[in-house]
């Protein structure tokens, strides 16, 4: 005779960690909805604010880099490509932070109520979507204003960019997570990573301008960053169909992709692992 | 070995031990200094220390000791918050903990939010919450405030929703850690009434409280905890009786 399932003994706290996350979609779209609710409450301008620090942080990098430096007559629909590169990195910037942060900041739940805490980073990298669908909508409006008219490929060349973000920004975010719990010093250096990852990738310049001054390994590694493969994946998909004069997409565009997509699961396996080893202390660490 | 094959058994706690370290120091700078002197770093603090027993299905079961003395890592091992660093705990069955109900409460949102939002942190599925929500709300009694932020509830009015949620969760092990001393005598009766209804149908409860003569009415068993190891496993009564003597 078998037992059900409901009716078989189990260890309490072990869990198949995220696949429980997935099982438990109602609990994670309540606390996606509540950290959606209560981010901007009390405030006059609410979520406009999330769109206030990617508009100004535009306006600085088009005024320095595109008028001053003079990049807007190097690189066509300048406006266009600074603002693709930096709603990818926003969105990585946003949910890898946040992520990090979301064990610590529900420490009151996770120390009283068993569930599956891989819920937190998960439910982060979400409402960083909810935060950045509107944005690159709001981007593509522009774009419309100069022609936009992408192909199947251009769309599918963006959402697979979302996808990489996505996934890179939750295992980052578990990883970090776990090891903010003990040491709050992880906290710190996401910080510098997430100061450091716009410059990392073609945001603001063009990866020729990389290929051209460091030698070709340098080059290599470079690509292996998968946010600087999304970015491209965001050009490709917003900028590129403006037929921007001497545009090329970096060499190999979708075979690095897939390596990026590669990469990315790579990083949510390694963060699932380290979470479920550091997970047992997070009721007496915190 | 204990016989998990018996179908009636629904806890059991396997030659657990659970320590905490404490740190003494916190950065690198407090490390060096300490280590400079001489002084010890960690030090260990054994909560529980071989601690075994099963518990039946239906049965309602009281852990008493004095304050330290290990009542409330045992239930947190039992819902799965705590790891046993040796032994094993297992469970059959849905397991919700009472521990500090309120823990899942957000200020900002309201009250009805809330209810939602708890109800799934303890396991139930939207189909379950949405038929049970009238009668979370009615064991209340805050139904005009149910759409108001929790923030602006007085603590009494927050612990009634709270409570209410907690208990209305469709589970086969109810834990409970200090509950029932909330709100006034009224809802307490009310709250004691419906822990015994519940019991009544059959679910198991293992109740942690200070509160000896709720317990000792509440329970017909008693596990005395003293420093990490079961002193006494009994009647409630006698194990009140020792606890006091």
């Amino acid at each position: 005779m078998s037992t059900p399932a409901e009716e078989r003994f189990v260890a309490p706290g072990s869990t198949t960690g995220l696949i429980d996350v997935f099982r438990r979609r109602y609990l994670l779209s309540l606390i996606v909805r509540k950290e959606v609710g209560i981010r901007y409450r009390g405030s006059v301008l609410g979520w406009l604010w999330s769109y206030v620090k990617p508009l100004i942080q535009f306006l600085v990098f088009f005024f320095a880099l595109g008028v001053f430096l003079d990049l807007n007559r190097s690189i066509d629909y300048y406006p266009i490509y600074l603002l693709s590169g930096i709603t990818a990195v926003t969105f990585f910037n946003e949910s890898f932070a946040n992520g990090t942060r979301s064990l610590v900041d529900n420490a009151a739940l996770i120390k009283k109520i068993y569930f599956p805490r891989q819920m937190f980073p998960v439910a982060s990298m979400l409402v960083a979507t909810i935060n950045t669908v509107p944005q690159i909508i709001v981007v593509i409006a522009i774009s419309l204003f100069f022609g936009w008219a992408p192909g199947v490929l251009n769309i599918a060349a963006l959402l697979l960019g979302l996808v990489i973000i996505a996934l890179l920004a939750t295992g980052l975010g578990m990883l970090f997570g776990a090891i903010n719990v003990t040491f709050r010093d992880a906290q710190s250096f996401v910080e510098i990573i997430v100061m450091i990852s716009v410059w990392a990738s073609p945001v603001m310049y063009q990866w020729q301008m990389v290929a051209s001054k460091v030698p070709e390994w340098l080059f290599s590694l470079y690509t292996l960053n998968p946010i600087t493969i999304a970015v491209e994946l965001f050009h490709y998909g917003i900028w590129f169909p403006l037929n921007p004069g001497d545009a090329a997409t970096i060499p190999g565009l979708w075979p690095r992709s897939a390596l990026a997509l590669g990469v990315a699961v790579l990083v949510v396996a390694i963060g699932e692992l380290v979470f479920r080893r550091l997970e047992g202390r997070f009721a007496q660490d915190l | 070995m204990p016989k998990t094959s018996d179908p009636r058994t629904r806890i059991v706690v396997d030659d657990v031990h659970k320590h905490f370290k404490l740190r003494h120091t916190h950065s690198i700078k407090e490390t060096f200094v300490a280590a400079m002197k001489r002084k010890k770093l960690v030090s260990d603090f054994q909560a529980l220390d071989g601690v075994s027993f099963e518990i039946g299905e239906g049965e309602s079961v009281a852990l008493l000791g004095y304050n330290g003395s290990g009542k409330s890592t045992m239930l947190k091992l039992i819902s799965g918050v705590l790891r046993p660093d040796e032994g094993r705990v297992l469970t059959r069955g849905r397991v919700a903990g009472l521990i500090e109900v309120g823990a899942g409460f957000h200020p900002d949102l309201s009250g009805r939010e809330n209810v939602f939002l708890n109800a799934a942190i303890l396991g139930m599925s939207k189909k379950e919450i949405e038929e049970r929500f009238d009668s979370i709300v009615e064991f209340s009694e805050i139904e005009k405030f149910i759409d108001t932020e929790v923030k602006h509830y007085s603590s009494g009015m927050f612990l009634r929703l709270a409570f209410s949620v907690a208990i209305h969760t469709e589970v086969d092990i109810l834990l409970i850690d200090e509950i029932l001393s909330v709100g006034d005598e009224p809802f307490q009766q009310k709250c004691i009434a419906r822990v015994k209804e519940l019991h009544s149908q059959g679910k198991t409860l293992v109740v942690v409280s200070h509160d000896l003569d709720m317990v000792s009415d509440l329970c017909e068993r008693g596990i005395l905890l003293q420093d990490g190891k079961v002193r006494i496993d009994g009647a409630s009564k006698d194990a009140v009786a020792l606890m006091r003597s």
